[in-house]
């Protein structure tokens, strides 16, 4: 059915009974010619993209648990495309404009909402380094604006604007930024791949790899019998290297884990996302008015999702700082998400050392605004066998070639990225 | 989660900076004499500085204890759980081998 503000004043009129799945339940068949692993929101994006895209329909995306129950379902929700690094502006931005046309292009409401990132400078250099990205974004067609401290104070008046040792100098905006739906995000795909044809299959956790006797990937082990496939990508950041590892690979990468944070429900008071230069605290808030806020991750490897205390009293310091209005509302809700950190702090999608496998991972805290690109770039790689021109630096080998992609400078040391 | 420090006993983690793996060790370099290193030393380096094991289990790692007695330590924790299973303090630091059980006997 094809979702409209006809179908909806139908459904309306009959008690919303007939809305029918989203998506078919489906059963895995013997072979596939893609198989994806991971049915967050890069590997059904990545199933959507090639059926759409490049005309492979015979895909099964495999999820261990329920689509989206991995970090789709656990970021901060928050779209941008403000990079400052060659492979990285341009894929971002990619994204972005795939961001602004994903509604009509899934026929889903994902509830993209462009209301401007701001990202506050405290001091001189700190301005600086704003300008140089800002301008850095304008020459490749990106929006960017530079608010002066005035301006800012006009914006938000909330906040603490003349803290004694971190004031608000100014901003840098990107004003197309803002935030979307998670979960829509997961379900749109899911919807319009299943429709294209896709197969999506849950609780089908991947054991092993089927092996070719020339040493190429045939296929994958699950706890729902072996699936035969001609080329075998994964989409599972957070646990790439314990799915590399089952076909002898060892990757550039560590998992950690990063908290978010969500309070309860107050009126409508942050316009976009505001991010806070003198402390690791970035805010937005969501249709159901609850503040959504997230800081640094707890830095020490982990699988676990779930943090600690140490880093939560950091980022409540944050934004008590930022702005101390906030100090009398309760925090509702706190979790964890596992993070594939890289030494880079920079994606990998590329194909792997064994034949018949692709790897897309490596996406540290910043998978969620990536998702339709890295899915569109993922189906062009698994279909072409060429990397797509937005991902060409995203390669496996950049760390051996000294090709690295390190916008925050920390070296390889991923819980500084 | 706690660290139980051998010098100062059971602390909470944020006293503590993490370095990350204790596994990798840093690949012996012979003397350059005739501007070429030796023979697979490049791929040894790639290895040690970029890449990881990545443990889901039980893994030995290094902490530093910055918010005490700044000393460097060799930690089993489970990367599953965050459960701690021994501290010591690391080789080359000139302390003694202490585990859990020691330094919790000491805070009491």
């Amino acid at each position: 059915m094809k979702y409209s503000i006809f179908s909806l004043a139908k459904a309306a009129l009959t008690g919303h009974k007939g809305w029918g799945r989203a998506w078919r339940d489906a059963a895995p068949k013997a072979h596939y010619d893609v198989v994806i692993i991971g049915g967050g929101g890069h590997g059904l994006a990545t199933a959507y993209h090639l059926a759409e895209r490049y005309g492979i329909r015979n895909v099964a995306v495999l999820e261990k648990g329920w689509i989206g129950s991995g970090n789709a379902g656990r970021n901060t929700t928050i779209i941008r495309s403000n990079y400052g690094l060659p492979g990285n502006t341009g894929f971002y931005e990619l994204s972005m404009k795939l961001w602004e046309r994903m509604e009509q292009d899934l026929n889903y409401n994902t509830m993209v909402s462009q209301r401007g990132i701001i990202n506050l400078y405290h001091s001189d250099a700190q301005r600086d380094a704003f300008a140089r990205r800002g301008n850095t974004m304008r020459i490749n067609g990106i929006d960017a604006e530079l608010l002066d401290k005035a301006a800012v104070r006009k914006m938000l008046p909330f906040l603490n604007h003349d803290n004694a040792r971190f004031p608000i100098m100014g901003g840098l905006v990107q004003r197309r930024g803002g935030t979307a739906r998670h979960d829509a995000v997961v379900w749109g795909y899911a919807r319009a791949a299943d429709r294209l044809g896709v197969d999506i299959i849950q609780n089908c956790e991947v054991t092993g790899f089927v092996r070719d006797h020339n040493g190429r990937v045939a296929g994958v082990e699950t706890s729902r019998g072996r699936i035969g496939a001609g080329k075998v990508g994964m989409a599972v950041a957070g646990n790439s290297s314990r799915v590399a590892a089952m076909a002898g690979l060892r990757l550039p990468i560590e998992s950690h884990v990063l908290q978010a944070f969500v309070s309860e429900a107050i009126k409508p008071l942050i316009p976009g996302v505001i991010t806070f230069g003198a402390g690791h605290f970035y805010v937005s808030q969501s249709d159901k008015g609850g503040l959504v806020f997230g800081g640094d991750i707890d830095g020490y490897n982990s699988y676990a999702q779930r943090g600690n205390m140490p880093v939560i009293e950091d980022v409540c310091e944050g934004g008590m700082a930022l702005m101390p209005m906030i100090g009398r509302v309760r925090m509702l809700r706190n979790w964890g998400g596992i993070m594939d950190m890289s030494m880079d702090g920079t994606p990998i999608i590329d194909k792997s050392p064994v034949d018949g496998l692709y790897v897309n991972a490596g996406w540290c805290y910043g998978g969620f605004k990536a998702t339709p690109a890295s899915g569109l770039v993922f189906a062009h790689l698994m279909a072409t066998d060429t990397p797509h021109e937005e991902a060409r630096r995203f390669r496996l080998d950049r760390f051996e070639r000294g090709a690295m992609i390190d916008e925050k400078g920390q070296g390889a040391q991923p819980n500084l990225h | 989660m706690r660290i139980a420090c051998p010098f100062c006993g059971e602390r909470e983690n944020g006293e503590f900076t993490y370095l990350g793996d204790a596994k990798p060790k840093r690949p012996f370099v012979a003397v350059i004499e005739d501007g070429k290193g030796a023979e697979g030393e490049q791929d040894a380096f790639y290895e040690y500085v970029y890449l990881r094991d990545n443990v889901a289990g039980e893994m030995s790692e290094y902490w530093y204890h910055g918010g005490g007695c700044r000393s460097w330590l060799v930690v089993k924790r489970n990367t599953l759980t965050h459960e701690i299973l021994s501290v010591a303090a690391a080789p080359g630091t000139g302390a003694a081998v202490v585990d859990v059980a020691m330094a919790k006997a000491g805070t009491e």
